[in-house]
């Protein structure tokens, strides 16, 4: 766990995480500049390092709503702007990127912020960016299985000899800066299938896995294939952390939280993937079973717990400022989660 | 309401002939129902490649989201090899796994022998509930001797047609009041 920067010694990790999108409130139909969203991010990211979160993470997504295409660059200005935080992305969609430019990019992160940056890389949910940056779609695991080892080697060997089929070969290739402690953390973004679940655990290296909605048991099904995945191939899953992430959202009462959150999600969705969150199913997330951590303090503390139990993961990352949420509301998350609900968490999952 | 009717076959005339009398009296007996033909011959549609419906553009983009933004959808299809035709299919490929959820669907079948009866009850059906349409259970059935000259030829196509329209329709209004009932219900 130690190359990854975590300390299973101080419990579950909490985090938030923010795909950058960038899309009017749906309970006044305005939208706020991209400029002005771009600085509420830089501002979240300092209130969460204030609070004692522990990590902050940015996304890219090549898309109309979303405004952190160049996340890289918010990430810089996050190294910049907190002091303890973890930052990193959320996810780097590394198939569609020159891995060289992206490890220099968070090397050079790493060392603005005194070594405290990460890299989540994935493969992209939606697939418009390929032809924006000219890639065929038809390449898709192929490019993105071969960049990632780039980016793996990258990490490991500070001289490179490596060729590909995507990228022209590196001959004793010195990729420059290297990192504060030498190395990057880096996981491998999963989504909804355990097949891809395996793909990280074949690989041995750490998952990050989206968990939107629905049973938390379900995603407990994908995590145990990444670790026997891992096992099987030689590596040991004790080593290797699992972080989960997914929708979150505080409010002095459940029933507050979920009329509070309810429109943010409902019209983000319509908006981002052409498609609405059922009323029926967001009912559901009330059930503490439910993966969607939406409640008062003490039941979004309970379900974390539960999932803990589950998952026996190392981090979870919040997403609460989806589909044009204010700031105000955010900054009294950030406000409830660090007198609440972290010490709660931290209490019961630290090793005493 | 929207409602989208489509033609799905490339060649042949009769799902055509069948469909324009399916909106025909769709238009004179629901005026305030807003209705769109699609016939797939009309337009040139690429293969699903797997992104997001709102990512294609031309043709493509306008039958996927006139389809997703529909509350009812009449599909006339031919039987091909025992099954429906391919760019009907593809449309189903284009679109998400759960594009029908809270959508009514219905249909009707052209076929040049009562041999196909089952196709749609065992081929289309499960794709449809797969997608999550409420489906309207009767479809109709319609043969090669119904035709005659790129008319329909039998009253009774008439008649189970009619039948077909209002079911489409009250099934669409029963089940937009049923779920704004159920989700009144929720305090969020």
């Amino acid at each position: 766990m130690e190359q990854y920067r975590i300390d299973p010694n101080k419990g579950l990790e909490f985090g938030l995480y923010t795909l950058g999108d960038h899309i009017p409130d749906p309970n006044t139909g305005k939208r706020i500049s991209a400029t002005q969203r771009i600085h509420e991010i830089i501002e979240l990211a300092k209130l969460a390092d204030e609070a004692g979160i522990d990590y902050f993470s940015v996304g890219e997504s090549h898309q109309d709503y979303f405004a952190t295409q160049a996340h890289a660059v918010v990430l810089g200005a996050i190294a910049q702007a907190t002091k303890k935080i973890k930052i990193g992305s959320s996810s780097t969609i590394i198939s569609t990127s020159d891995p060289v430019r992206v490890y220099e990019n968070f090397a050079t992160i790493d060392l603005i912020s005194n070594g405290r940056a990460e890299i989540v890389a994935g493969r992209a949910s939606r697939v418009g960016l390929y032809r924006l940056l000219g890639y065929d779609l038809r390449d898709y695991e192929a490019l993105f299985e071969e960049k990632f080892d780039l980016l793996l080697k990258l990490n490991e060997e500070e001289v490179v000899n490596w060729s590909g089929n995507f990228r022209a070969p590196l001959e004793d290739a010195k990729v420059l800066p290297r990192p504060k402690n030498g190395s990057l953390p880096i996981w491998r973004a999963v989504g909804g299938t355990s097949a891809s679940a395996m793909k990280a655990g074949y690989a041995g290296v750490p998952m990050m896995l989206a968990a939107l909605g629905g049973p938390a048991s379900l995603f407990k099904h994908n995590i145990d294939a990444y670790r026997e995945t891992a096992k099987r191939s030689g590596f040991d899953p004790a080593e290797l952390p699992v972080g989960t992430t997914g929708f979150f959202f505080a409010a002095e009462t459940s029933q507050e939280a979920m009329r509070e959150m309810y429109p943010y999600i409902n019209e983000g969705m319509k908006l981002t993937n052409g498609q609405g969150f059922p009323k029926q199913a967001f009912a559901q997330a009330a059930d503490k079973r439910n993966v969607i951590n939406v409640g008062s303090p003490q039941e979004i503390i309970e379900k974390i717990l539960y999932q803990h139990e589950l998952f026996g993961h190392q981090r979870y990352l919040a997403q609460m400022d989806f589909g044009g949420m204010p700031f105000e509301r955010l900054a009294k998350n950030i406000d409830i989660i660090g007198t609440e609900i972290l010490p709660a968490i931290r209490k019961y999952t630290a090793k005493k | 309401m929207k409602i989208v009717g489509i033609s799905g076959s490339l060649v042949g005339s009769k799902t055509r002939t069948a469909m324009n009398q399916l909106s025909k009296e769709m238009t004179e007996k629901y005026p305030d129902a807003a209705f769109t033909l699609i016939d797939l011959a009309e337009y040139t549609l690429q293969f699903s490649d797997g992104r997001n419906y709102l990512e294609y553009e031309g043709d493509t983009g306008y039958v996927t989201k006139t389809i997703m933004e529909a509350d009812a959808i009449v599909i006339g299809t031919p039987v091909f090899q025992a099954s429906i035709p391919a760019p009907l299919k593809n449309v189903f490929d284009l679109l998400p796994v759960n594009a029908f959820r809270d959508k009514v669907v219905s249909i009707f079948v052209t076929a040049g022998s009562a041999k196909h009866y089952l196709v749609a009850e065992q081929q289309l059906k499960p794709i449809l509930s797969y997608m999550k349409a409420q489906l309207v259970q009767s479809f109709v059935f319609i043969e090669e001797k119904d035709f005659h000259n790129k008319e329909i030829v039998n009253d009774d196509v008439f008649f189970r047609i009619e039948r077909l329209v209002e079911d489409t329709v009250l099934l669409t209004e029963t089940y937009r009041k049923l779920r704004e009932e159920k989700e009144a219900q929720y305090d969020f």
